[in-house]
C-alpha cells in the first residue's frame, strides 16, 4: 500500500484544561478529497490549523510523505507550509487590491516572475468567478467575495494539500455550486483536499471519504456514501450527528 | 506683545525675501533630521517588528523600558553621545563631535526609542488573523515582518512623523555635539537658543514661528495619514 | 469623575494662592547679569549676605548673554544690572533705561589655546596676539584655529574690540576662512569645543578657571589694558519703567561699594582655585578706567518715579 501523503497519529490538542482534540487519526492521499464533517465547536478548525502548523500539537504527531513535521525547527516547518494551502472559515484580506491579495502567497514562496503571477492570479480570479475585481480594494469586498479571494489566493499556489475550512459557508446558492464544481476539478489530481464542512449535501458531492468529528474525536470513518448513508439512517437525534446541516 | 506681532512679521518676511542665512540654516535643520530618521527607520521598523512578533523572556520589561526612554532629556541624549565623540572618549578616533554627521548620530539615538515603541504600538494594533493568513501562505519570518508592517503601515508612518517631529525641534543634541558653528552646524533650533541669548527677540520669534510652520505642515501630512 | 474635577480645582487654587504669596514685590529684588559672572557663584554669595542682611528676597531670573540681561533691562523685567560691556552699559543709561553705573570690581580676560602654541603668541601683548593667530590661521587652518562665541556677548564684545585694536575690520575677520570658527555658544561651550579642536579663544578668567580641570588648554596671555574685564552695577530707571524695585536695587549696589562686600569680591576662590577670581574695584578706579564718580561709591541718584 502506498504510503498516505499526510498523516494524522494520535492526535491530542489541549487549550490549558480544555481538551479539544483527542487521539485523531487520519490518513488523506493524494487526489483524494477528505470530508470532515462535524457540528460547530467539534473542533474541525483547530484539526485544521494543527495540519497547517500554525500551532503545534500537544502530543501526537503530523506527517507529510512519511516525514514527521509537527515538533520540527522553524525552518522545516516553513517548508512544509509551502506545500499547502489553507482557507480559513472568516479569511481576512490584505490592506490592498485583490491582486495583490492572490499574489502575496507566490510572492512569498518564490514562485515564478511577476508577469507570470499575474497572470496566474487572474485565472484565478475567473476560476472563482471574479473577473475584473483585481484593482478592487479587497476589504470592501463582501463575505462571500473575500471568501472566494481567500480560495483563489490558495489554488493559485497549486499546493499539495489544500485545507478548506467551510469554503462556501457565504455564498448564495448558485456560487457554491460553481465553487463545488471547481473543488470537484481537483479530485484525481495530485492535490490531497480536507474539507471541512457541515453541510452534508456538499460532503455527499465531493468527497471520497467522510470523517465524522464529534467531540473532538473522529467517531466515524469511511467511504462516503457509507458514513453517509449510517448518518441518514440513524436519524436526526443521534449524536454523531446533532448539529450537521440535513436539507432534507 | 509687541514682540511676538514683530516677530510673525519678521518670520513672513525672511520667506518671502528667501534669506539666504536663514534659508540655508532651514535647510541643514531638515537634512540633519531628515537623515536621522531615515537611517533610524531602517534599524527601528524592523526591530520593531521583531520585538512584537516574537516571544521571548523579558519582552514585557523591554517594551516597558523603550516607552520610558520616549521622555529622554535631550541634553541627557547629548551629553552621552558627547562623552562617547570627544577625542578623549572611545570614538574620537573618528573626530565626529562638532560635525553634521555626529548630530545625525544623536538624533537617530533620541528618537530610537519612539520609533521604535510606536512601530511596536502600530502593530500590535494588527489582528492575529493577518499574522495566520500571512504564515498560512508560507511566508517566513521576515516576510510575516513585512507584511504586519506593511498592514500597518499608516501607523507606522505617523510614528516616523512623529520622530521626525521630535528631532527637528530638538535642541540638546544639536547644541552639544553640533556646537553651533555658523555655516556648518548651526540649525533652527539652535539659532533660536542664540539669538534668544543676544537678545534679538523677534529674531528668535520670527525663526520660531518658521520651526512651527514646518512642524505644523508635518502634523497636517500626520493627520491626513491617521485619517485613512 | 466629578470628584477628581474638585480636587484638581483645589489644587490648582492652591498653587495659584502660593505663587501669589510668595510674589511679595516689595522686598523683591530682580538681577540680570552675565552668564560668566553667575557661574562663578561669587554673586550668589553677595546674594545670601545681602538678604540676610536686608530681610530680603534677591533673584537672578536672568544669566544668559549680556544681550539678554540689557534686553530684560529694557524691557523692565528686572531691577538691576550686572554686566561688564562699558559701551553698551553707556548706551543703556544715555537712552534713559539705567539710572548710573558703578564699577565694582575687575578681573582680566585671557587667550587661551593649546599647550605648544602653535601661532607663537605667547610674551605677546592682546592684539599683537590677535595678529599672529590670523595670519597663521590664514595661513595653515588646519593647524591654527580661533573660535569665537559670536553671541554678542561681553566677552565677544572684547574680542571685537581687540580685532580692532589689531588692525582688522571684524567683518574681515569672520569671513575670512575656515580657522575663525563661529560657534554661537556660551563660553563653556565653546572652551570645550577649543579644547577638542586644539584652538585658541578669548575667555573670562573666572570660567576659565572652574574649567581648567578638564582642559588641556592653557592660558597664553593673561593680563595687561587690552584685556580688563570690568564689572559694573546699573539700576534700572523707575521714571522710564515704572514698577522696578529702584530702592532696593540701589541698596544693593550700596552693598557691593561697601567694604565688607568687596573684601568678599577679593577673596572670592582662594580656597578652591588657590587664587581669587576677581579684583576688588576700591582703590583700583585708574586700573579699571572708571571716573571717580563711579567707582566704588554709593548711589547718588534717587528713585523719583516719573
Amino acid at each position: 500500500m502506498s504510503m498516505a501523503f499526510l498523516e494524522l497519529r494520535n492526535l491530542d490538542k489541549n487549550y490549558g484544561q480544555a481538551e479539544i482534540l483527542k487521539q485523531i487519526n487520519l490518513s488523506v492521499d493524494r487526489g483524494e478529497i477528505l470530508g470532515l464533517i462535524g457540528p460547530t465547536g467539534s473542533g474541525k478548525t483547530t484539526l485544521l490549523r494543527l495540519i497547517n502548523l500554525l500551532e503545534e500539537p500537544s502530543s501526537g504527531s503530523i506527517l507529510l510523505e512519511g516525514q514527521i513535521k509537527s515538533g520540527r525547527p522553524e525552518k522545516e516547518k516553513i517548508a512544509a507550509r509551502r506545500r499547502m494551502a489553507m482557507v480559513f472559515q472568516k479569511p481576512v484580506m490584505f490592506k490592498s487590491d485583490v491582486l495583490e491579495n492572490i499574489c502575496f502567497g507566490m510572492r512569498a514562496r518564490g514562485l515564478g516572475r511577476e508577469e507570470q503571477r499575474r497572470e496566474k492570479a487572474m485565472q484565478a480570479l475567473q476560476s472563482v468567478g471574479l473577473s475584473g475585481y483585481e484593482s478592487r480594494d479587497a476589504n470592501t469586498l463582501s463575505g462571500g467575495e473575500m471568501q472566494r479571494i481567500a480560495l483563489a489566493r490558495a489554488i493559485v499556489l497549486q499546493p499539495e494539500l489544500l485545507l478548506l475550512d467551510e469554503p462556501t459557508a457565504n455564498l448564495d446558492l448558485r456560487s457554491a455550486s460553481a465553487i463545488d464544481s471547481l473543488l470537484q476539478g481537483l479530485a484525481g489530481g495530485r492535490t490531497a483536499v480536507i474539507l471541512a464542512t457541515h453541510n452534508m449535501m456538499q460532503c455527499r458531492r465531493l468527497a471520497d471519504r467522510v470523517a465524522v468529528l464529534v467531540g473532538g474525536r473522529i467517531t466515524a470513518l469511511g467511504k462516503n456514501e457509507d458514513i453517509l448513508g449510517q448518518v441518514e439512517r440513524s436519524g436526526r437525534s443521534s449524536p454523531a450527528i446533532a448539529g450537521l446541516e440535513i436539507p432534507w | 506683545m509687541e514682540e511676538i506681532w514683530n516677530g510673525i512679521l519678521r518670520a513672513i518676511e525672511l520667506i518671502i525675501t528667501l534669506n539666504p542665512e536663514v534659508m540655508e540654516t532651514t535647510a541643514r535643520s531638515l537634512f540633519i533630521s531628515f537623515a536621522a530618521v531615515f537611517m533610524a527607520a531602517i534599524i527601528d521598523i524592523p526591530l520593531g517588528g521583531l520585538i512584537e512578533l516574537r516571544e521571548f523572556r523579558g519582552k514585557k520589561a523591554l517594551v516597558n523600558l523603550i516607552q520610558t526612554l520616549y521622555g529622554l532629556p535631550t541634553v541627557t541624549v547629548g551629553l552621552l553621545v558627547f562623552l562617547l565623540l570627544s577625542r578623549s572618549g572611545p570614538l574620537g578616533e573618528l573626530e565626529l563631535l562638532y560635525t553634521p554627521t555626529g548630530m545625525v548620530i544623536g538624533q537617530m539615538i533620541l528618537i530610537s526609542p519612539i520609533l521604535t515603541g510606536l512601530t511596536i504600538s502600530a502593530l500590535k494594533g494588527v489582528g492575529p488573523q493577518i499574522r495566520d493568513t500571512a504564515v498560512s501562505l508560507g511566508a517566513d519570518e521576515s516576510q510575516v515582518i513585512g507584511a504586519i508592517i506593511k498592514e500597518a503601515r499608516f501607523a507606522v508612518i505617523a510614528a516616523v512623523l512623529i520622530a521626525f517631529g521630535r528631532a527637528l525641534s530638538e535642541v540638546g543634541v544639536a547644541m552639544m555635539i553640533g556646537g553651533n558653528i555658523r555655516d556648518y552646524t548651526r540649525v533652527l533650533t539652535t539659532s533660536i537658543a542664540l539669538q534668544t541669548s543676544m537678545g534679538n527677540l523677534e529674531m528668535s520669534i520670527a525663526l520660531g514661528i518658521l520651526l512651527i510652520g514646518i512642524s505644523m505642515i508635518l502634523n497636517l501630512s500626520l493627520s491626513r495619514f491617521q485619517g485613512r | 469623575m466629578k470628584k477628581i474635577l474638585k480636587i484638581s480645582l483645589l489644587l490648582m487654587a492652591l498653587f495659584a494662592a502660593s505663587a501669589h504669596l510668595s510674589a511679595a514685590d516689595e522686598g523683591r529684588l530682580k538681577i540680570a547679569t552675565t552668564s560668566s559672572l553667575y557661574d562663578t557663584g561669587l554673586l550668589e554669595s553677595i546674594v545670601d549676605q545681602f538678604s540676610e542682611k536686608n530681610d530680603a528676597t534677591v533673584q537672578i531670573p536672568s544669566h544668559g548673554g549680556t544681550g539678554i540681561a540689557i534686553a530684560a533691562g529694557q524691557k523692565g523685567d528686572v531691577d538691576l544690572l550686572i554686566v561688564h560691556d562699558k559701551a553698551r552699559e553707556i548706551n543703556f543709561i544715555e537712552d534713559g533705561d539705567g539710572l548710573e553705573r558703578r564699577c565694582f570690581a575687575y578681573n582680566y580676560f585671557y587667550i587661551v589655546g593649546p599647550e605648544d602654541d602653535p601661532a607663537g603668541i605667547a610674551g605677546l601683548n592682546a592684539s599683537q596676539a590677535f595678529r599672529s593667530i590670523m595670519e597663521g590661521g590664514l595661513a595653515d587652518p588646519d593647524q591654527i584655529k580661533f573660535i569665537t562665541r559670536g553671541d554678542l556677548s561681553g566677552t565677544h564684545s572684547k574680542e571685537q574690540s581687540l580685532w580692532k585694536r589689531a588692525g582688522y575690520n571684524y567683518s574681515e575677520v569672520n569671513t575670512s576662512g575656515s580657522w575663525y570658527v563661529d560657534a554661537g555658544s556660551p563660553m563653556g561651550a565653546t572652551l570645550m569645543m577649543a579644547n577638542e579642536k586644539l584652538a585658541y579663544t578669548l575667555t573670562d578668567m573666572s570660567t576659565f578657571m572652574a574649567y581648567q580641570g578638564n582642559l588641556t588648554l592653557v592660558p597664553l596671555i593673561e593680563g595687561g589694558d587690552e584685556l580688563l574685564n570690568v564689572y559694573s552695577a546699573i539700576a534700572i530707571n523707575p521714571e522710564k519703567h515704572p514698577g522696578v524695585n529702584c530702592q532696593l536695587a540701589n541698596q544693593f549696589i550700596d552693598y557691593l561699594v561697601s567694604p565688607e562686600c568687596q573684601e568678599i569680591i577679593g577673596t572670592y576662590g582662594q580656597e578652591q582655585y588657590g587664587r581669587p577670581l576677581f579684583f576688588k574695584g576700591e582703590g583700583n578706579c585708574d586700573i579699571m578706567g572708571c571716573s571717580a564718580e563711579e567707582c566704588v561709591v554709593p548711589t547718588e541718584a534717587g528713585c523719583a518715579e516719573a
